[in-house]
């Protein structure tokens, strides 16, 4: 069953066309991620689906309800954590949940247990009481995971939700997120640059670039759609055409002194590959990621559009793509 | 179904005047502060004028004590309705923006909290009215009333303004233009009469601010210009309007 329908949802701010007329439709009890660099238009069609965003054309429909024509309905069927933080730092942990509560209609006879629950589940039961100023980063963010839950919304929305926390952290807050989705129903809408996680997670992706969804599947249909392992040599000289001729060679090109080869079965062919290859300072073999993926389907790689991006997502690829500099 | 939108919408509006009566509590500094400041104007501007001035046989500072309660009221009510512009550079009004509570809701949370606010500085002043001889203690509940209109009218137009506002450089020209003329132009400081230059007396008639220092002057000291009802009308209009007119800009904001 679909919870969540779009269709030609655009967003145009003057000449910036930031969502191209987007057709989603995203399941019941799905995690989907909405992948893509900074400025593709994630938050904008977050924006949308939580009624923030006014649409310049096009529709879309949440758990039924329309998101121009009857905002409020829509309102209360979603949670929403932004990517900026939204916490009232003057009051406490469990105040903030209170507030929150009560702006939600959480009946009162509910309200205590709930929170409880809620600040038990991100850890933060022993804190309830600390005024959130003098939260970490980490803790405000578990705070507003908590936040955005504790209504039990049909669709919860985390725009960039592990952004700047401690990977133990968001180990446990995306542990967390599935099981939410899974025993509650809830369906998880999430934007995310860090693909890493968002393979871990989500049952779906969609590819956003430039406001427009580029590829749609789940993780792993998007890495097969690449046709094979990657393979990355380092060389002195490179016979580019020698390889570009084997049969299961689906694709190779060379950047900076490094042979980047995507090969089927590379466990079969490595030997013969590297017997046409003189000198080979050092190889690695691996499965595609998603950021392949996206590398492949833009040209670019999504941390070059990522700003605030500090080195948490030191991975494979990018050692992969800078080692010959 | 009706009735369970009207009480969420209710609990909607509760929440944001505790969130503001919880704000209140741990701003203590704030508050003893905005006390401060008029006891301050009463003790010794009030004092030092009061050496060589009365008014209609009034000590001057009695003659000033409804026009500081005023004065109190302007200030507090303005600045708590201008700080929105704060909450929302911090972004502590967005989560309760996207709340489905209706923003008429939100709004009357934010106004009934500022006149909270403001009504328990008030009473801390009234407990210092037993320094003021002339004053009529049984005149307090009417007096408080008519603050307590004053109040909403005067936090929904900070709000109004504050929602109209993006940054706080707004905040010196609000002050500079808007609250100090307020306040000079209400007689809260000097009487009203035959003896101010004409023009004067046309500014200070047009300010509704007059009509409530003249209401809480007249039930606290039996000294006034307007009938009590006259003041009564004026100051209810004041709030009603601007009470609209907060409402609309407030839904309005992006």
């Amino acid at each position: 069953m679909e919870i969540i329908k779009t269709s030609a949802l655009t967003k145009i701010y003057g000449r910036i066309q930031a969502v191209n007329s987007i057709d989603l439709s995203i399941h019941k009890g799905e995690v989907f991620g909405l992948l893509g660099p900074n400025g593709a238009g994630k938050t904008t069609t977050i924006g949308m689906l939580c009624t923030i965003v006014r649409p310049s054309s096009g529709s879309a429909s949440i758990a039924g309800y329309d998101i121009i024509r009857e905002p409020a309905r829509v309102r209360r069927q979603i949670g929403i954590v932004f990517q900026d933080p939204t916490l009232d730092t003057v009051l406490t942990g469990r105040e903030n949940l209170e507030l929150h509560a009560r702006l939600y209609g959480v009946s009162s006879d509910i309200r205590e247990a709930r929170i409880n629950q809620m600040l038990e589940l991100v850890d933060l039961h022993e804190r309830g009481n600390d005024i959130t100023r003098t939260y970490s980063g980490g803790m405000r963010r578990r705070l507003e995971l908590a936040r955005g839950l504790l209504h039990r919304p049909a669709v919860l929305f985390l725009d960039e939700p592990t952004l700047g926390l401690d990977p133990q952290t968001r180990a446990r807050i995306w542990e967390y997120i599935k099981k939410m989705a899974q025993t509650e129903q809830t369906t998880v809408v999430l934007t995310t640059h860090y693909m890493e996680e968002a393979e871990q997670v989500c049952d779906r992706v969609g590819i956003i670039d430039h406001g427009k969804i580029i590829a749609l599947d789940s993780p792993e249909g998007l890495k097969e759609s690449m046709g094979g392992d990657m393979v990355a040599i380092r060389v002195k000289e490179s016979p580019l055409e020698k390889i570009r001729a084997l049969p299961y060679v689906y694709e190779v090109k060379e950047n900076e002194g490094t042979l980047e080869i995507i090969t089927k079965e590379a466990h079969l062919h490595l030997a013969e590959i590297l017997s046409i290859i003189k000198d080979v300072e050092c190889v690695e073999v691996r499965v595609p990621t998603l950021n392949d993926v996206f590398i492949k389907l833009t040209g670019r790689d999504i941390r070059e559009d990522s700003i605030e991006d500090s080195g948490s997502w030191v991975d494979s690829v990018a050692r992969y793509r800078q080692r010959g500099s | 179904m009706n009735e369970g939108r009207i009480q969420k919408e209710l609990m909607g509006m509760y929440a944001v005047w505790w969130r503001e009566f919880k704000v209140f509590q741990r701003e203590k500094s704030r508050i003893v502060s905005s006390i401060v400041q008029p006891l301050m104007w009463l003790f010794l501007f009030g004092s030092g004028v009061g050496a060589s001035v009365s008014v209609s046989d009034i000590n001057y500072q009695d003659y000033i004590y409804p026009g500081i309660l005023a004065m109190l009221v302007l200030f507090g009510s303005v600045y708590f309705g201008l700080y929105i512009v704060w909450d929302r550079k911090l972004d502590v009004l967005k989560a309760m923006l996207v709340a489905p509570v209706s923003r008429i809701s939100i709004f009357m949370g934010k106004v009934l909290g500022g006149c909270t606010d403001v009504t328990l500085q008030i009473i801390v002043l009234f407990l210092f009215s037993f320094l003021f001889p002339s004053i009529n203690p049984w005149g307090i509940p009417l007096a408080l009333l008519l603050l307590f209109i004053t109040s909403i009218a005067l936090v929904s137009m900070g709000l109004a303004l504050g929602s109209l506002f993006n940054s706080l450089e707004g905040f010196q020209v609000i002050s500079a233009f808007l609250i100090f003329p307020l306040f000079f132009l209400s007689g809260a400081l000097f009487p009203i009469d035959d003896k101010l230059p004409f023009w004067l007396q046309g500014l200070v008639k047009l300010n509704p601010l007059t009509y409530a220092v003249d209401g809480v002057r007249g039930v606290l000291l039996n000294v006034h210009i307007f009938p009590f009802y006259v003041d009564f009308l004026v100051v209810t209009f004041f709030a009603v309007t601007m009470f609209l007119l907060g409402s609309v800009l407030f839904s309005r904001m992006k």
